[in-house]
């Protein structure tokens, strides 16, 4: 339970209606306190705002060009217009971007906010740069499908300062082809990931997986409608992270722990997030 | 050559097992001695050093890899292990700084010949620069297309990137550098150049030089801000902030660890004014950038310079040397007491390094990926302090402001656009070069004064690849901020590149395009794909040889308005201006 503070409050107007949200909060809180739903793809509850995606974009009286509203903080008069044509426009050409060049069929969340805005990736120009990459299966607990990566920048800044701080990815090139990468793209048992899965619990598009459910699904055997999610308390040490166990067919297929829990805010290391093979 | 032991392994950064070579760990030497390595000793349970010391040295990664570039020819995984270890970088990380330019490479080249960089941008292009690329590659030379070089007045441009040799530029050679306006009496921010021998501190200082700095001591720092902002100058990069506000927002931050950045990066292609600056007047930049130190109170002084101008360099190195031995820069600038003093650090060719933000990042050490805005760099600049950026362009014509005063320096140019502005002539012009000429100058007139357009005149880009197309009707156009603004056009950087009627201009816009593809950081997703599909539609209308469809125009604009509304940079946000401009003059798409 938080304890009693008194915060200043901030209050800004989001498509007409005053919200007030304390000092510090962003525009995208303010949203949330105004009851607006937000896209958000690069955003996460537990991570810096990076504000690459720019689906979060918003109209912000007196600013030229649009604002993300994941990083910008609320000032007090801010006047600020989630759905003008300008907003609608360019959240559906992101998505639209985002679907002409990646694999973005088990992005759930963005398919439904690619519908909501009409994003109609069809119409570019037949046979145009896709990410093509291989699916890279370097061992038995997750792997990386960057055909799949839309560049949000999440996985390195969970396993580089916002979690892990073991910095074994980075982006790489650039433009078009910048891509996730170690160095040199050595393999990730030869690099330094220590295997904390924190990345693939960040990862929006399901380019990072389960290796069991990469294997259910090339099996054509993953069925998340048929999973139950049970909670408990990790046994390995006296931390006492909360696990939620994904469960298929009497089997555990994958582990989270909640964004919201004051020990892990969804981090685990190796052994919580992978080592429940003896169950 | 036997790998050398890189001593016990950082307790907490993993390296593969690529060990550096000899050559390779002195090349890390050379910037980075041993004895200043991020990690001072270790133990089992503790590291000495620690994060304080890795985040001072971070700022030397980009020199660590540009001299295992220049050294090898390329950045190994044992070079790179021996750059990271040094300085305390996860490997992975410094593997992203290395893919972010285009002069580092990270595969082997397999030869240590020197790399011969042809330039392909628009007024190379038409001075027959495949022509050139042709011979140098059937004379067994290494070729590596490139964006512009900042050679255009000189074009086809070439840039001799040297393995083991110092990188040079072949045009320098011998060169017998004049003014095309030489022996104007009128100049005034290329009075100098030319003229002074920009090797001597004491010829500069008998044209005039270091007067402004003795005018601005006596002045004191807040009458030196008023009059800039009296003089109404403008910053001459693109975006026209007012200079004395910039100064004056920087000079009421606290403390003095504030830096005075000189943006020698220009990179749009068509613009080589401050190369021109840089390698004729270097001084001027030093003593304009003192000014600014001692007025905004900023004791840290950086020039971040294309890596592709070696001569600049040099000269720029020169006049920091020369002024710290006159003591005009170090502990104690020409005896007021006030510490100022300049670190150079070059770029290794990326666009978007000119980007203020971005440039911070890479003199910092990482990917040069622009910042969202705000914060600005006024308060959270470089390593997050208050920081004053302008280019030398800006910073020259203070020093007039200052010996002449504000009222001698509006005496010219209009209300709104005082004072003068470089402009960058190239393509098909009768005299190709640097001009200055009051704001108000209308584009004819500059043209004439360059010789006037060789051939029909088809289109002018103003403003670079960044700018926009106009066509013979906007002769008669003032070249006033405002003005330019009224004709939805823009002065950009000053880049004039002209085109007849011979041109094949849907090459021309084609080649636009893919700049921007190949310039993007990759960041933001409006610009990294919308740079991306915006070519495919034009590669696919140039094939087609079809007028554009009503669909694909109505992409091109779909395409433009998010990357305008949505990017993070002026690169996203001008990356399509002047593919729109060319449809919208019938430039392209119109073939039947």
């Amino acid at each position: 339970m938080s304890p009693a503070v008194t915060e200043t409050a901030v209050t800004i107007r989001v498509d007409g209606q005053e919200v007030a949200v304390p000092d510090g909060a962003t525009i995208l809180d303010a949203c949330d306190a105004a009851g607006v739903d937000t896209p958000t793809i690069c955003y996460g509850p537990t991570l810096t705002p990076v504000n690459v995606c720019r689906v979060c974009v918003v109209e912000l009286d007196g600013s030229r060009a649009l604002v993300p509203s994941c990083s910008r903080p609320a000032e007090e008069g801010m006047v600020v217009y989630t759905d003008s044509e300008r907003v609608r426009h360019s959240r559906k050409m992101v998505l639209e971007f985002l679907a002409t060049g990646v694999d973005v069929s088990q992005a759930d969340e963005l398919g439904q906010w690619a519908d909501h805005y009409g994003a109609d990736p069809d119409r570019y120009v037949p046979g145009g740069e896709t990410m093509d990459e291989p699916v890279r299966v370097q061992d038995n607990l997750y792997i990386r499908d960057y055909d799949k990566c839309v560049l949000c920048y999440r996985c390195v800044e969970a396993c580089g300062d916002d979690a892990q701080h073991t910095y074994a990815i980075s982006v790489a090139g650039r433009g078009f082809g910048a891509r996730i990468s170690t160095e040199f793209d050595v393999t990730l048992p030869d690099s330094a990931c220590v295997y904390c899965g924190n990345c693939v619990a960040v990862c929006p598009t399901n380019a990072l997986q389960f290796k069991t459910e990469f294997d259910l699904r090339e099996a054509d055997d993953w069925r998340p409608e048929d999973q139950t999610v049970t909670q408990t308390v990790c046994s390995y040490c006296g931390v006492g992270c909360n696990l939620e166990l994904h469960v298929q067919d009497n089997q555990i297929v994958k582990c989270t722990s909640p964004d919201d829990h004051d020990v892990t805010q969804g981090n685990l290391c190796i052994k919580g997030r992978f080592g429940w093979n003896y169950v | 050559m036997p790998p050398r032991p890189r001593g016990p392994p950082l307790a907490d950064l993993h390296f593969g097992d690529d060990q550096p070579t000899e050559a390779e760990l002195a090349a890390v030497d050379a910037i980075v001695p041993e004895a200043d390595a991020a990690t001072v000793t270790e133990t089992e349970r503790l590291v000495r050093g620690g994060r304080a010391r890795r985040q001072g040295l971070r700022h030397l990664l980009l020199p660590v890899l540009h001299s295992l570039q220049h050294e090898i020819g390329w950045i190994s995984p044992g070079g790179l292990n021996g750059a990271a270890e040094r300085l305390g970088v996860p490997p992975a990380e410094a593997y992203g700084v290395a893919t972010f330019y285009e002069l580092l490479r990270t595969t082997d080249p397999g030869h240590r010949d020197d790399v011969v960089h042809v330039c392909v941008d628009p007024a190379c292009a038409l001075a027959s620069a495949e022509d050139l690329r042709a011979s140098l590659e059937a004379s067994g030379a290494k070729v590596h297309n490139s964006p512009c070089l900042g050679q255009c007045d000189r074009a086809p441009a070439l840039f001799v990137q040297g393995v083991g040799r110092p990188d040079r530029v072949p045009a320098d050679d011998g060169e017998d550098f004049r003014l095309p306006q030489a022996g104007d009496p009128d100049l005034r921010v290329l009075r100098r150049v030319g003229v002074v021998d920009p090797t001597s501190l004491d010829s500069y200082r008998e044209h005039g030089g270091y007067e402004a700095l003795v005018r601005s001591v006596e002045m004191g720092p807040d009458a030196v801000i008023s009059a800039i902002s009296d003089s109404g100058l403008s910053g001459r990069g693109g975006a026209a902030f007012p200079t004395g506000v910039k100064w004056r927002a920087v000079a009421d931050e606290p403390g003095p660890d504030k830096h005075v950045v000189a943006n020698c990066d220009e990179s749009e292609p068509g613009t080589f004014k401050d190369r021109v600056v840089c390698e004729h007047d270097p001084f001027a930049v030093i003593e304009s950038m003192t000014v600014a130190g001692l007025a905004t109170g900023s004791v840290h002084g950086w020039i971040y310079i294309r890596g592709e101008y070696p001569r600049a360099t040099a000269r720029l190195e020169g006049a920091i040397a020369q002024a710290r031995a006159a003591g005009l820069l170090g502990a104690d600038v020409a005896g007021t007491g006030q510490r100022f003093d300049i670190e150079l650090r070059r770029g290794a060719g990326a666009y978007i390094c000119g980007e203020e933000t971005a440039l911070f990042n890479s003199i910092e050490g990482f990917r040069g990926e622009p910042r969202n805005k705000p914060p600005f760099p006024t308060t959270h600049g470089l390593f997050s302090q208050p920081t004053a950026i302008n280019n030398p362009e800006t910073l020259i014509n203070v020093l007039g402001i200052l010996t002449d005063g504000p009222d001698a320096y509006r005496s010219v140019g209009t209300e709104r656009s005082p004072g003068t502005r470089l402009f960058c002539l190239s393509g098909r012009v009768g005299v190709p070069g640097l001009y200055e000429v009051p704001f108000g100058t209308t584009l004819g007139e500059l043209l004439d004064l360059a010789g006037g357009p060789v051939g029909p005149l088809a289109a002018v880009l103003l403003g670079g690849a960044a700018g926009v197309f106009v066509g013979p009707d906007a002769l008669d156009m003032p070249l006033t901020l405002e003005d330019a603004r009224e004709a939805g056009a823009t002065l950009g950087s000053g880049v004039v590149t002209v085109f007849d009627d011979t041109v094949d201009m849907e090459a021309v816009v084609v080649r636009i395009a893919e700049f921007f593809r190949d310039e993007s950081c990759g960041q933001c997703v409006p610009c990294r794909v919308g740079t991306q599909r915006q070519h495919e539609v034009l590669v696919e209308l140039q094939a087609s040889g079809r007028p554009l469809a009503p669909q694909r125009a109505e992409l091109i604009d779909d395409m433009a308005l998010a990357m305008v509304d949505a990017s993070i940079c002026g690169l996203g946000h001008t990356a399509a201006s002047a593919v729109r401009s060319a449809v919208a003059l019938g430039l392209i798409g119109n073939s039947s």
